[in-house]
């Protein structure tokens, strides 16, 4: 199924879509072609989207309502909770949904890696996404900052304080992003005014994400390239809408669960003890979603160091797609790989745990040896994997196994075995 | 024929989760929009006390309730009777005044022009009682609209005398 | 097909671990475990016991107030749905038993007046640095989030307030300290504020520690999350919906996916991969599998 040029049905959807394509984009957009065999994992570009778009009107409401100063910051949010009809929904729904936001988001990008959708030719759909994801932590961060309790208080000295690694300026730097000598109403202010404008850079770059993923066309879970104009490919409405929703509304099932039966769960106690300048909570934790590059921070025996290496661990990923100089894309027919990818979907959750750990003793040893391997992993596996690893075959297309060839026999029965186990349980 | 019914088994089910879908939707708007309302604090703060022993003949206090003026006016006898005397047939909007007041002394309304909501000014008009400067409203001693472009009279607002030294509005 | 089955399991896995490493973070470097109860507030249905919050409010008042201010309550919260649920009256006539400072009038002086119904709780000092000087120096906290702020929540609080010790032997502890078993670091400034028969109840409860602190814990669940019941039943609502459109949208999902061939496609695939193997081989297909 290729896609069709649109074609005005009527005189005044021609006026109109030739002066300006909308007509043609929707028109794009329903029919755009995608993988017949595209598995749930998919399904989280979709999942995200209602995720920004939650956040994003969930968060305007918040705006009415709260107000950015250090004396009434807090007030205004237990006025928001008490007080404004709804408010303890839009507030739960705001805060509880960050946290699902970024549970799809590693999902999405977990899913990236696992199957490749990183290579060429998608090397920009892959560097705007980490873009994305970088925004996604600063508008999180400077979010948590806002209700004004103590670990909003703390995380933003901790944080901010990074920059004052920097040789010679740094504290400079560290002023001029407090606007003061210390985290105070300044930096209350402008964090609210720019955790009000990062989504919405966010939701560009968003359109810039799909736009450069809707020129190469989805990948898929073999990673073989479809035949755009084949009965390979099924038209994006209504079959992937579908699909999306049917996982989002099971996603759903979690948000709610925790928006309303365990809306402070993935919180922390403390920030509901207003700010206080003069005590220091005895842990600061930042959020689950950032655990694992504040574990990599505290690995790092030296102050610069631990910036450096934090901020190393995001950009590595930039250079991912030359890093990783493997021809075949989906980790289906790369058994080393393979293995070595859950290894590290291992290394991050035990980095993450880490994080939440005291840096000391076992914890921090833990710590440096899996911030090694992530490293490790990406700087000289990868390219190492590209070269040496011995790959199953390639099937000739996503519909059809390689099989008309003397020899092949074992092989697909493996492959049988193993495209079953990749695809048909979570496919259904 | 199976066909047919099958067919309609289909669009019912796609009807259904439309449906279905919809109302959700919509059920998911409402705290959406309902937040913008007034909230449980501000509906609490509903009524005020003023007290008003200390206002004399001829003079208005303002306080503010709701975040609006309101006028206390506490009129002379001349007042009275001027506000008495007008015809009903003369007015834009007839009311008597004994309608608009629960003590004729007492004159108690919303101090906010029912044009476009600017705040009239005191002793100042054609009837020499209030006057919105914004578009040329003229009231009469009873808070009626006489000339200008104002629709109605100014409000009453629900007010009760608690003693004969306090009113409580709202 | 154990390949496929470890592969799933350990995706299950993933998801859950990183969903409970928040919990396991957060968790406290244990003390003593809190003693727990069957709160009626638990649970996806949990609600409120009305009695005990309004016997919980009246602890507040007796016990706790003169020294912890819960500034984010007001007292119209007391007759609210959801809440203590006071009558409108008896909610105004506790507003009026406190003197709110109001003004300033038109000689442009501050003066007090009753409380009314949309006044706050009237706070027993006009500042913190006052309540921690009248204290010993420890602030009393304010009690309006307090359940939220503290691991363990409404088990802590009362484990607290049933946790008061004599110090072990050789247990040093400066004067205005108490050792208290719950607290962090065990001591306490605060003197153990609830005993047997402190207030007497109206409608004949036993008034013994136990039962107080219960009330009073429960009253603060409710004063930092007074729209708990709200937000139990909306969830509910919320859930039944869910589950109807899920099953919906499955359905129809099924339906529109149905028209792209009438085999699902693995299938497909495999009958395909079937014909061409028993083409080469010469094999029945159903000994392959």
């Amino acid at each position: 199924m290729s896609e069709e040029k649109y074609v005005p049905k009527t005189k005044l959807a021609e006026w109109f879509d030739s002066r300006l394509p909308l007509l043609s984009l929707s028109h794009h957009l329903k029919s755009y072609p995608t993988p017949k065999n595209l598995n749930y994992w998919w399904t989280f570009g979709g999942i995200l989207t209602f995720c920004l778009i939650t956040q994003i009107v969930t968060g305007i409401i918040l705006a009415m309502h709260y107000v950015a100063h250090t004396d009434y910051a807090f007030a205004s949010i237990e006025h928001i909770m008490r007080d404004v009809n709804y408010g303890w929904l839009m507030r739960y729904v705001h805060s509880n949904g960050a946290s699902m936001f970024f549970l799809a988001v590693y999902i999405h990008i977990f899913r990236g890696l696992y199957f490749g959708s990183y290579k060429a030719p998608r090397e920009m759909i892959w560097i705007i996404g980490l873009v994305i994801y970088l925004l996604m932590m600063a508008t999180a961060f400077m979010g948590y900052v806002l209700p004004w309790g103590q670990m909003s208080f703390w995380g933003a000295t901790v944080i901010t304080n990074l920059f004052s690694a920097i040789p010679f300026i740094g504290e400079s730097v560290t002023n001029w992003l407090w606007g003061g000598f210390s985290v105070d109403n300044p930096t209350l202010n402008r964090f609210y005014s720019l955790h009000y404008l990062f989504p919405f850079l966010i939701f560009g770059l968003v359109i810039l994400h799909v736009w450069s993923l809707h020129i190469p066309g989805n990948n898929n879970p073999i990673g073989i390239d479809v035949k755009k104009g084949s009965n390979e490919t099924m038209p994006f409405h209504p079959y992937m809408v579908m699909k999306d929703l049917l996982a989002l509304l099971t996603f759903l099932l979690l948000f709610f669960g925790f928006v309303f039966f365990l809306p402070d769960f993935l919180g922390h106690p403390d920030n509901y003890i207003p700010a206080d300048p003069l005590i220091t909570p005895a842990h600061i934790v930042p959020e689950w979603y950032l655990l694992p590059f504040y574990a990599i921070l505290r690995a790092i025996p030296s102050k610069l160091g631990g910036v450096i290496f934090m901020f190393a661990s995001i950009f590595v990923l930039v250079g991912l797609p030359w890093l990783d100089s493997s021809k075949v894309r989906s980790a289906t027919f790369r058994p080393l790989y393979r293995k070595f990818f859950w290894v590290l979907v291992v290394t991050v959750i035990l980095l993450g745990y880490l994080g939440a750990k005291p840096p000391e003793g076992i914890y921090l040893l833990l710590a440096r040896v899996a911030t090694a391997y992530y490293f490790i992993h990406f700087l000289i596996l990868l390219p190492l994997l590209g070269r040496y690893e011995k790959t199953d075959p390639l099937p000739m297309s996503i519909s059809d196994p390689v099989l008309d060839k003397p020899g092949v026999m074992d092989k697909f029965k493996e492959m049988a075995g193993k495209y079953e186990g990749e695809n048909v349980g979570t496919f259904r | 024929m199976t066909k047919e019914i099958k067919g309609k088994r289909r669009d019912f089910l796609y009807t259904a989760t439309y449906t279905i879908g919809a109302v959700g939707l919509g059920a998911a708007i409402w705290p959406l929009v309902d937040q913008m309302n007034p909230d449980s604090s501000v509906k609490a703060l509903s009524t005020t006390e003023v007290d008003i022993s200390s206002v004399e003949r001829g003079k208005t206090i303002t306080v503010l309730w709701r975040g609006k003026p309101i006028f206390i006016r506490r009129r002379t006898k001349q007042e009275i009777d001027e506000a008495a005397a007008v015809d009903l047939k003369d007015l834009k909007d007839p009311e008597k005044d004994s309608d608009r007041t629960k003590n004729p002394e007492w004159l108690v309304m919303i101090g906010v022009c029912t044009h476009l909501g600017c705040v009239p000014l005191d002793n100042k008009g054609e009837y020499n009682a209030w006057f919105c400067p914004c578009h040329g409203s003229h009231y009469d001693t009873s808070g009626r609209i006489r000339k200008g472009p104002a629709p109605t009279n100014l409000e009453i607002p629900k007010y009760e005398f608690v003693d004969s030294n306090t009113i409580k509005i709202g | 097909m154990l390949e496929r089955l470890d592969n799933l399991s350990f995706k299950i896995f993933l998801i859950i671990f990183i969903l409970g490493i928040s919990n396991v973070s957060y968790s406290a470097e244990n003390k003593a475990e809190f003693i727990e109860n069957n709160w009626s507030f638990k649970g996806v249905f949990g609600t409120f016991d009305r009695a005990s919050l309004q016997r919980g409010y009246q602890v507040y008042q007796e016990v706790c107030s003169g020294c912890h201010s819960v500034q984010h309550l007001s007292y119209r919260n007391l007759s609210e749905k959801g809440g203590p649920e006071f009558s409108p009256e008896e909610a105004k006539a506790i507003a009026a038993q406190f003197e709110v400072t109001d003004g300033p009038n038109e000689d442009g002086e501050m003066f007090t007046r009753p409380g009314r119904l949309s006044d706050k709780f009237v706070s027993p000092f006009p500042n913190a640095k006052a309540a921690a000087a009248a204290n010993g120096g420890a602030y009393p906290p304010d009690m309006s989030v307090l359940v939220k702020a503290r691991k363990g929540g409404a088990d802590y609080i009362y484990s607290l307030l049933m946790g008061y010790e004599e110090a072990p032997a050789g247990y040093e502890l400066d004067d205005g300290v108490y050792y208290n078993k719950y607290m962090s670091g065990n001591k306490i400034k605060m003197a153990e504020p609830i005993s047997d028969g402190i207030v007497e109840y109206i409608d004949g409860t036993e008034t013994t520690k136990a039962q107080i602190s219960k009330d009073v814990t429960t009253f603060l669940v409710w004063a930092g999350d007074p729209h708990l019941e709200e937000r139990h039943r909306m969830g509910f609502k919320v859930f039944f919906f869910l589950f109807i459109l899920l099953t919906l949208v499955y359905l129809s999902k099924q339906k529109v996916w149905s028209r792209f061939g009438s085999k699902n496609e693995e299938e497909e695939v495999f009958d395909k991969a079937e014909r061409a193997v028993s083409k080469y081989e010469g094999e029945d297909p159903d000994t392959f599998r």
